[in-house]
């Protein structure tokens, strides 16, 4: 593949081509919708109502945005290694263990402010330690990170159901779920905060862990591009053999990104357990872990594509509800789909949209085309 | 433990570890070819509601079949676009596959069949019925070997003994035909095959074009053999153990057939156990039991008990020209 490929301008890469794979795959989407004869244009308004049109649903929204903010910088970490750290989910759900044991051992004696660092702190350890295993094998083992993240969630399932029906259930409850928390394991709702700017966001769930969230980007930006240690995994990243020469141990840097990942991971757990349900269920990360992926893969690993992609996903979360309520032949199954196709189109397919872009910018530049191999490396 | 639990509690196993066998045999062609998938689940997922659908629909578990292969061929097509062609990540292309199998079949089923994603129950000739052996009733009688020819080799559906003979028949490709040296190179060293003068694309398509049929095996099984209908998330991990499967036995078709068995056996022992207290032990959860395939092979891959090593050039786009 040595057609002419003209060198594109950094906003090419970094916003024209994500645009039009992201473009691509809710083209797509819409087929499906035509596909089970719905109309696909009066869907996506039904939808952005759904998610926008309304207070309740932006406050809904924010909070599956929480989730997918958390989830999808998890992912991001790990690609800048060169990691792929499918594992969220189960670090999600075992991060939920410290977020609840916090809040059962505090919840009667402290107010939420006291709480929440500590809940913090548990959802990061948890979270983290789910992660290390695999990190470990795969640093010091050699053993693959992908499969080892997939094993690692079917035995978090598994963990979880177990301590939730044996060590969790509170006495006389069949229900796999923690003791509800009182006042000092609830997280404050942003409901005071948007009656301030006249928004009524009714009983949506959207809570401060919105803004631990944020702060979480804040903390990726500056440990990827301005610490000693971002710059060593993104080096791990880009050349692993380059990073031994430079003096980088690869394995100290799998083992440090997979805890951050971890952490970040663990911590969406605060969203669902003290922000939304004050307690700990089955299955409370529900594919959010999953969904980070996408977000990852559409935000270009950067925390602000990452904001932008986590707030997308939570409009079709949010949106999707709504939509499946007013059209029932398009279920919110709806949202795995776009879910797949994005992934598909901002990650496998990356690159089949480039040598035609290029191809364009070539001819508009008029000049003579430079002649570069495709370097057709993966995500 | 009599004769006759133990023979029940195997042919339980030999039911469960069907599909896996099956998905691990597809993950086995391509893999060996170089091309890493994890998503065996997505296409048997899709496979199975194909094979529901189209079952339910024309009462024809043939056709149920045929379709279910072309449905799970079309994906592993997708993903052999991405990743041969597009030399994208495979990792990721794997990902997608699983995700679009689960939402598609749960979305489609619920606009087509109105019954919360499943397909019409299965009557009659729409499933694959259980066969009886030649003389099968006639031995029964017999003390040992009755109940174990009528009971454990007897009466399994058509699939079952499908996914016994692609065992030595898979052996066969891929350790005694040219076909099966060059896939084995192709996933080894594909600039060494690309020298030779073979494509190493058409080869890698022909791999996934394979695994695409045998995964449309598994899910039919699932769907029109071992139920009578799809319901949503049919296979519930069951492509995630055929990978785990296929790890373990190194990437070699009778080693498969043994994981695959151990784990269908370990699945069979855990709903066997539920509940039961096993003297000395107390009870065992039903959650370590379910685990354990996924424990077992993070165990192997770490090295602890053999080690497992991939075909080299799993996961790795070829690019011609360097």
């Amino acid at each position: 593949m040595s057609a002419p490929f003209a060198k594109l301008p950094a906003w090419a890469d970094y916003v024209l081509i994500p645009l039009v794979n992201v473009t691509a795959a809710f083209l797509v989407s819409g087929l499906v919708v035509l596909f089970i004869g719905e109309n696909p244009i009066e869907a996506v308004k039904l939808l952005v109502w759904g998610a926008l049109g309304f207070g309740e649903g932006i406050g809904f929204t924010l909070f599956y945005a929480t989730n997918f903010i958390f989830t999808g910088l998890a992912v991001a970490v790990a690609f800048h290694a060169g990691l792929f750290n499918i594992g969220g989910e189960g670090q999600a759900y075992v991060g939920g263990l410290g977020v609840a044991l916090a809040a059962l051992a505090l919840d009667r004696i402290v107010p939420w402010w006291v709480t929440f660092p500590l809940a913090i702190a548990g959802s990061i350890v948890f979270g983290a330690a789910w992660a290390f295993i695999p990190a470990w094998l795969q640093a010091k083992r050699g053993s693959h990170i992908v499969i080892t993240t997939i094993m690692f969630n079917f035995i978090a399932a598994s963990l979880m159901v177990y301590l939730l029906v044996e060590y969790f259930s509170p006495p006389g409850s069949m229900a796999p779920e923690t003791r509800t928390f009182d006042a000092g394991g609830t997280l404050p709702k942003l409901g005071g905060l948007f009656e301030f700017f006249g928004l009524d966001i009714g009983g949506a769930p959207a809570n401060i862990s919105l803004f631990a969230a944020l702060a979480a980007c804040v903390f990726v930006y500056y440990l990827i591009w301005r610490t000693k240690v971002g710059y060593e995994i993104r080096t791990t990243g880009f050349n692993p053999t380059a990073a031994i020469y430079a003096g980088i141990s690869p394995a100290r840097i799998t083992i440090v990104t997979m805890l951050i990942s971890g952490a970040l991971a663990g911590m969406m757990a605060l969203n669902p357990i003290m922000g939304d349900q004050q307690r700990m269920q089955l299955e409370f990360v529900g594919g959010a872990g999953f969904v980070g992926i996408a977000v990852a893969l559409m935000g270009r690993s950067h925390p602000v594509g990452v904001i932008l992609a986590a707030v997308l996903f939570g409009m079709l979360y949010q949106g999707g509800a709504e939509l499946a309520f007013e059209k029932p032949k398009i279920s919110r199954d709806m949202i795995v789909v776009i879910q797949a196709l994005v992934i598909l189109f901002a990650g496998a397919l990356e690159h089949m949209f480039r040598p035609a872009i290029s191809r364009a910018f070539a001819a508009l530049a008029g000049g003579q085309p430079q002649t570069v191999a495709d370097a057709g490396e993966g995500a | 433990m009599d004769l006759l639990t133990i023979v029940l509690v195997v042919d339980s196993a030999i039911r469960l570890a069907t599909p896996l066998l099956l998905a691990c045999l597809a993950g086995l062609f391509s893999e060996r070819s170089g091309i890493f998938d994890i998503g065996l689940e997505g296409k048997m997922l899709g496979a199975a509601f194909a094979a529901g659908a189209a079952a339910g629909v024309t009462g024809s578990a043939w056709l149920g079949l045929l379709v279910a292969i072309m449905v799970s061929v079309l994906l592993a097509l997708i993903h052999g676009f991405a990743s041969i062609t597009q030399r994208g990540n495979q990792i990721v292309s794997g990902v997608a596959i699983n995700f679009l199998a689960a939402g598609l079949t749960a979305l489609l089923g619920q606009a087509w069949f109105h019954q919360g994603g499943r397909t019409p129950q299965l009557l009659g000739d729409a499933r694959f019925k259980s066969l009886t052996l030649p003389g099968a009733d006639a031995l029964a009688g017999v003390p040992v070997l009755g109940p174990v020819y009528s009971e454990l080799i007897s009466g399994h559906n058509l699939l079952v003994y499908v996914a016994a003979a692609a065992v030595p028949l898979t052996w066969w490709v891929v350790y005694r035909t040219r076909f099966g040296l060059r896939l084995r190179a192709v996933g080894e060293n594909p600039a060494a095959v690309d020298t030779a003068g073979i494509s190493v694309t058409w080869l890698r398509y022909r791999a996934v074009i394979i695994c695409g049929v045998l995964c449309g095996l598994a899910g039919s099984y699932l769907s029109i053999a071992q139920s009578a209908g799809f319901i949503v998330n049919m296979t519930a991990g069951k492509g995630f153990i055929a990978l785990a499967a296929l790890i373990f036995s190194k990437w070699r078709p009778w080693q498969a057939l043994g994981a695959c068995f151990l784990f269908g056996l370990l699945d069979a022992i855990a709903i066997r156990l539920q509940g039961v207290i096993v003297p000395g032990i107390g009870e065992v959860p039903v959650q370590l039991m379910q685990a354990l395939p996924y424990i077992l092979t993070v165990v192997l891959l770490a090295g602890f008990i053999g080690r497992a090593i991939p075909p080299r050039a799993g996961g790795v786009p070829y690019v011609k020209e360097r």
